[in-house]
């Protein structure tokens, strides 16, 4: 297996696939992001070019590195343009079969030495190799959102892995400037094994009328010194989100804590998503505050 | 500007002798609209909860117990002027700013604005809530805790790992292995056990290096 990374592909234009993409070319590395859809790249390539602005702009890069970052990045909609990858990160939609569709193309245009990365929050990195044609050479890196702005990456081998594979993927997140962690191949990995369900029982909370929303997120940043309460968190997050998340989760491990509370449903069925819609726990309209 | 007056019956947890309000405390009954009762034998101020009834509020302090335990509780129609409250503080930790203060069903409005004002004034940040064992930080920590220390157990990543991920991931201050070598776990599993009690949930029940860290504090005794 050749050793260096020195071109990255990441598959998948979306929120997480750009944010990425920003990590890699800012690392130095040429990197190539590839989605199905063009107009998908044209929107990533813009919210790209905003940050790297509002970086310059806050004198975290010069003019000059924003440029050669821009430089080192591009889209295609051609599987075949990512054949020189040494490495392809999967940020594509939560679906084993969406994955192993996208594992399997790339599997025919990548050259034997090209570790393939997945980006998945809630899925087995053992059951994503599985379909990769390739899983001595699969590895779980999950990032953070925004991956342009958190350092946190969760590692995770999956069962066929090889220690050599796992090693070079390793290496390459800290050649990245990202602070990785190793986890076991589970469900949710730790930040969401952990999260889903501590915020699903802050909602209980309030469904048990045990304390407003403003109540239980002022003690937990006073009494925890947590930067945000859980239902801020969730409003952010998107109570549409946490639906799915709880059901990836609940689908796996059957932890009733990561069962999604019904106050979520009837949220979502009366528009109240979180911050998108202007009102989740909160209302956005104002400052006033929703009690749920 | 509200005047309030401080009964100890020693060994309070939410107030230390130097706290401001210790010190900004009338002497005399008559001249206080709140009354404060704390320290760990509140229970002795029950039965003169009836000569406050004209006070604006009166607030005991609580350890673990439910406030209805000093009113008395009927039909889901209880509350009065007498509220709960507990500084949060885990093990032996300094307190935090954070007061949870307890109302029942029928709590007067003017009894929680009274006693929300008493700790503000005072620099703490108060957080309102039902009388429900645990309140709100214990409910919602104690089976965070304890997932935390089955999966260290069960090998889902090291102890650093862990709390690693839940600093850098979530803006956490402290990963919940650190915070809970630091507080005590023998702490954490006296407060888990009696949530587990009362709710007899199993999130509640206390992680197998909890119930290990009280045997050998409870062995340590002997």
């Amino acid at each position: 297996m050749a050793s260096a990374i020195s071109t990255v592909g990441i598959a998948g234009s979306g929120t997480m696939g750009a944010g990425i993409a920003i990590v890699a070319a800012r690392a130095g590395f040429k990197t190539i992001v590839y989605d199905t859809h063009q107009d998908a790249l044209d929107r990533a390539r813009k919210q790209t070019e905003g940050f790297l602005a509002k970086s310059v702009a806050r004198k975290k890069l010069s003019r000059q590195q924003a440029d050669r970052i821009l430089g080192d990045l591009c889209g295609t909609t051609r599987i075949g343009d990512l054949a020189g990858c040494d490495i392809v990160i999967e940020a594509v939609f939560e679906s084993l079969k969406v994955k192993h569709e996208l594992l399997g193309g790339l599997n025919q245009v990548c050259p034997p030495h090209t570790l393939f990365a997945s980006n998945t929050s809630t899925l087995s990195i053992t059951e994503i190799a599985a379909g990769s044609g390739r899983d001595d050479r699969c590895v779980g890196m999950h990032f953070c959102l925004p991956a342009q702005l958190m350092k946190l990456v969760e590692m995770s081998p999956g069962i066929r892995t090889s220690d050599e594979s796992f090693q070079k993927a390793w290496d390459f997140c800290k050649a990245l400037g990202q602070t990785p962690v190793r986890t076991k191949d589970n469900p949710g990995f730790i930040l969401n094994y952990f999260l889903v369900p501590f915020n699903n029982d802050a909602i209980r909370l309030v469904e048990s009328g045990v304390a407003a929303p403003a109540d239980i997120d002022r003690a937990v940043k006073a009494g925890l010194g947590y930067p945000m309460g859980p239902l801020e968190l969730l409003d952010l997050i998107g109570l549409d989100t946490q639906l799915l998340l709880c059901n990836a989760l609940y689908g796996v491990t059957h932890d009733p804590r990561a069962a999604c509370p019904p106050l979520v449903k009837r949220m979502i069925a009366a528009g109240h998503l979180g911050r998108k819609s202007g009102r989740g726990f909160f209302d956005y309209s104002g400052n006033a505050m929703f009690g749920a | 500007m509200m005047r309030h007056i401080i009964f100890d019956t020693g060994r309070s947890r939410s107030l230390p002798r130097d706290h401001a309000l210790r010190k900004s405390a009338a002497k005399n009954i008559k001249s206080a609209d709140v009354v404060i009762a704390i320290g760990s034998r509140v229970g002795k101020h029950a039965s003169s909860l009836p000569r406050w009834k004209d006070k604006t509020a009166v607030l005991l302090e609580l350890g673990t117990e439910c406030l209805g335990i000093y009113t008395g509780e009927s039909r889901g129609e209880e509350g009065s002027n007498v509220l709960g409250f507990a500084r949060f503080r885990l093990g032996n930790s300094e307190p935090s700013d954070l007061i949870e203060l307890v109302r029942q069903p029928r709590t007067r409005v003017a009894a929680i604005a009274a006693a929300k004002q008493v700790f503000e004034e005072a620099g703490l940040q108060v957080a309102v809530c039902g009388d429900f064992a645990g309140r709100i930080i214990d409910r919602l920590v104690r089976p965070y805790y304890n997932s935390a220390l089955r999966r260290l157990d069960e090998g889902l990543a090291s102890a650093d790992d862990l709390d690693t991920t839940l600093r850098l991931g979530l803006g956490y201050p402290e990963g919940p292995i650190a915070l809970l070598d630091r507080t005590g776990l023998a702490h954490h599993y006296d407060v888990t056990q009696a949530l587990f009690e009362a709710y007899g949930d199993a999130a509640y029940a206390p992680a197998r290096r909890a119930r290990v860290a009280k045997q050998r504090s409870a062995a340590k005794k002997k």
